[in-house]
């Protein structure tokens, strides 16, 4: 059971602010969730809802002008003592040292994210030596061995190879190896599969699977896609417009969804489990854009069970729906009165 | 099956190879093989899908068959107004313009497919501008009737592409593709730059507009639950090739080719309860500029027999409606999706 083990990564009230010239950028406003060991945590939400903000936060590098402006990132560190992740410098040695020892990151484009001008090998050697602190030799071999893990055919050769002469899936395995190679204990994966075929999509999350069940290592899993996130996570996290709108184990999501989002999300999917050439159930309307974001809860104006004069008036807080899943949504806070909610901040439009 | 007088395209043996250059004199050295000798049909007022994964020539088929390219060989039968069929690959360019009008396009990225410069009406209207509607008063009013058609407000033409959000860009691109009353339209890739939430919204569009105009549709896609959702046919490609083409329901129900059921085996199924059996392919897509020998899926086919290394299976009809190209498509009993 989760509530006997610890997490591993505990974000609090977390909210990451992007301020510029036209406006503030609310990218995450008040994300709050718990990566827990050997476990998967899926993060779903469509783009804007600040699903990978909430990542680079967590690594602090967030880019200008953004800022973390509230919240707590808490990681249990190895030897068991806490780290505030908020409070470090960005920059500073500690943060450097646990980027890549205690965190590592896949990207979403295995194309952009090797530099075109080392090789693979390069990259990951020099990650090898910046964070494990061993010599270029033994950082070689480190390398191979990861690469081998990873599933890279003939990892003596292709250790010497540029990111262009790899194939899409080979250079996500290969970004995989970076991301392993000095063993942290949490993975963040940001679309690892969105850029890859079916096929390939298929062959990096078995990988994944295999390297979680052998290192125990906790991964957070951050996608739109819903069913990578039923295949994959123990634990899924709703996103929309840097909110959490709900939150619970993989099957109560898919199964028994509560917050009118999460509902909607599931129908509006053309699965290839559905009749063909039916129309779809949609949600209307589109996401707003950032600077005119809605008052009160941020879906109110797509939401087919609006509350006027209650939804549009107060930002509604993640309440337990049960032992484990939990929702922000006014219909399941019917006995709480509506002034009890956060209040929106001020200056909001 | 189609009775001959419904096909509106027809196309057969088509082939688009690209070569490969090399050195200071720009040798040729070789030759990608896009498309290699793909042949299928499709019926008046019906939508054949096109899936596959990247590098499987879906596109480049797609482009021939507007004749945006021009294919190395094979032909394109297209059915015009006056129910005669024109072989479009044969034809001199100036003699496709006219024909242009019945095929037009759907492009896959709302963003870059709209000028930035150019307000809705523009955007809408050159089509019928290029094709002779001079009158601006019509232009307006037949600009206004689309976007209304494509569920804009037609008060919106004098704006331009920024102030409007992807789903609402990929409509007005739908709207200009609709501008002249097109046969075919070829739409690629249409919502796969979109979010989840919206894609739907596109479809349900295209589904209605499919019924309301009698339109034919070549859907190129690369995911499998959206074109379920859209198509009456589907024709699935690998390596330049189509391997197996039939409804949708013999597709994704009862599958006869084995990369078919590997494909539909590896998308990720939106049910936890489902976690599955999946097969995963191993090893990579062929190259197309070095196919190998025989069956081009022989080296990744858990099938594989020594006939698939040796000779290139031939696209069969082993049942009314359902072609195949597998040495082994008769024997083999496969799993499609809905049963285990």
């Amino acid at each position: 059971m989760q509530s006997e083990q610890k997490p591993l990564l505990s974000v609090r009230n977390l909210k990451t602010y992007f301020f510029q010239d036209e406006g503030t950028v609310k990218a995450v406003d008040g994300a709050t969730f718990d990566v827990y060991p050997g476990k998967t945590l899926g993060i779903v939400g469509e783009s804007g809802c600040g699903k990978s903000v909430t990542a680079q936060s967590i690594l602090r590098i967030v880019d200008q002008p953004g800022r973390i402006v509230d919240g707590e990132i808490v990681l249990r560190g190895a030897d068991g003592n806490d780290v505030e992740l908020t409070r470090l410098h960005p920059d500073s040695r500690e943060m450097r040292d646990i980027r890549g020892t205690e965190i590592g990151l896949v990207f979403q484009e295995p194309m952009t994210s090797f530099s075109p001008v080392h090789t693979v090998g390069n990259q990951i050697v020099e990650a090898i030596r910046l964070h494990c602190g061993v010599n270029e030799r033994e950082a070689r071999i480190k390398a191979v061995e990861t690469l081998r893990q990873v599933g890279i055919p003939k990892p003596e050769r292709r250790i010497d190879e540029y990111a262009f002469e790899l194939s899409g899936g080979l250079r996500q395995r290969a970004m995989i190896a970076v991301a392993l190679s000095c063993n942290p204990r949490l993975l963040i994966a940001d679309e690892p599969t969105t850029a890859l075929d079916v096929t390939t999509q298929a062959q990096i999350l078995d990988l994944l699977r295999q390297l979680q069940e052998q290192r125990g290592m906790a991964i957070m899993l951050i996608t739109h896609n819903l069913g990578v996130i039923a295949e994959m996570a123990d634990d899924v996290v709703v996103m929309y417009l840097g909110r959490v709108v709900e939150q619970g184990p993989v099957d109560a999501i898919f199964h028994s969804p509560q917050h009118p989002y999460t509902r909607a999300l599931l129908r509006s999917i053309p699965s290839i489990e559905s009749t063909p050439r039916v129309e779809l159930p949609t949600i209307s309307g589109s996401i707003p854009h950032p600077y005119n974001r809605p008052s009160g809860c941020p879906f109110y104006p797509r939401c087919p069970e609006f509350i006027p004069g209650t939804c549009d008036q107060a930002e509604p807080a993640l309440r337990a729906v049960s032992e484990q899943q939990s929702v922000s949504c006014f219909l399941y806070q019917s006995q709480v009165s509506q002034g009890q909610g956060t209040k929106p901040s001020e200056g909001m439009a | 099956m189609a009775t001959m007088d419904q096909i509106l395209l027809d196309v057969k043996g088509l082939q688009k190879f690209f070569p490969i250059r090399r050195g200071v004199l720009q040798k040729v050295v070789g030759y990608v093989r896009a498309v290699d000798d793909v042949t299928f049909y499709i019926n008046r007022g019906e939508t054949l899908s096109l899936v596959g994964e990247s590098g499987c020539g879906k596109t480049t088929t797609s482009r021939c068959v507007l004749r945006a390219i021009d294919p190395t060989a094979g032909q394109i039968h297209f059915r015009t107004d006056d129910g005669a069929m024109i072989d479009i690959a044969a034809l001199p360019e100036n003699k496709v313009q006219p024909l242009r009008r019945f095929m037009q396009m759907i492009f896959q990225d709302p963003f870059s497919s709209l000028n930035p410069r150019m307000t809705l009406l523009d955007i809408v209207g050159e089509p019928m501008l290029v094709n002779g509607m001079t009158d601006r008063q019509e232009r307006q009013e037949r600009v206004a009737e689309l976007l209304t058609l494509v569920g804009m407000r037609p008060e919106y033409m004098r704006r331009f592409p920024h102030a409007f959000s992807g789903g609402q860009r990929q409509r007005i691109g739908i709207a200009r593709a609709l501008a002249l009353n097109p046969q075919l339209v070829v739409a690629d890739e249409p919502v796969s730059a979109l979010d989840v939430s919206v894609q739907a919204q596109i479809l349900n569009l295209m589904l209605r507009l499919q019924e309301q105009l009698g339109l034919t549709y070549l859907f190129v896609a690369h995911d499998l639950s959206v074109v379920k959702h859209i198509s009456e046919r589907v024709a699935v490609m690998y390596v330049g090739r189509i391997v197996e083409m039939a409804t949708t329901e013999k597709i994704f129900g009862s599958p006869k080719h084995p990369y078919t059921e590997a494909l539909l085996s590896s998308v990720p199924k939106p049910d936890p309860r489902l976690r599955s059996q999946r097969i995963v392919l191993e090893g990579e897509v062929a190259d197309p500029a070095n196919p190998p020998t025989g069956c081009y899926f022989h080296p990744r086919c858990r099938y594989a027999a020594e006939i698939c290394r040796q000779e290139t299976p031939a696209q069969e009809e082993i049942e009314p409606g359902h072609y195949v190209a597998c040495h082994r498509a008769r024997e083999l009993s496969l799993r499609g999706i809905g049963k285990s």
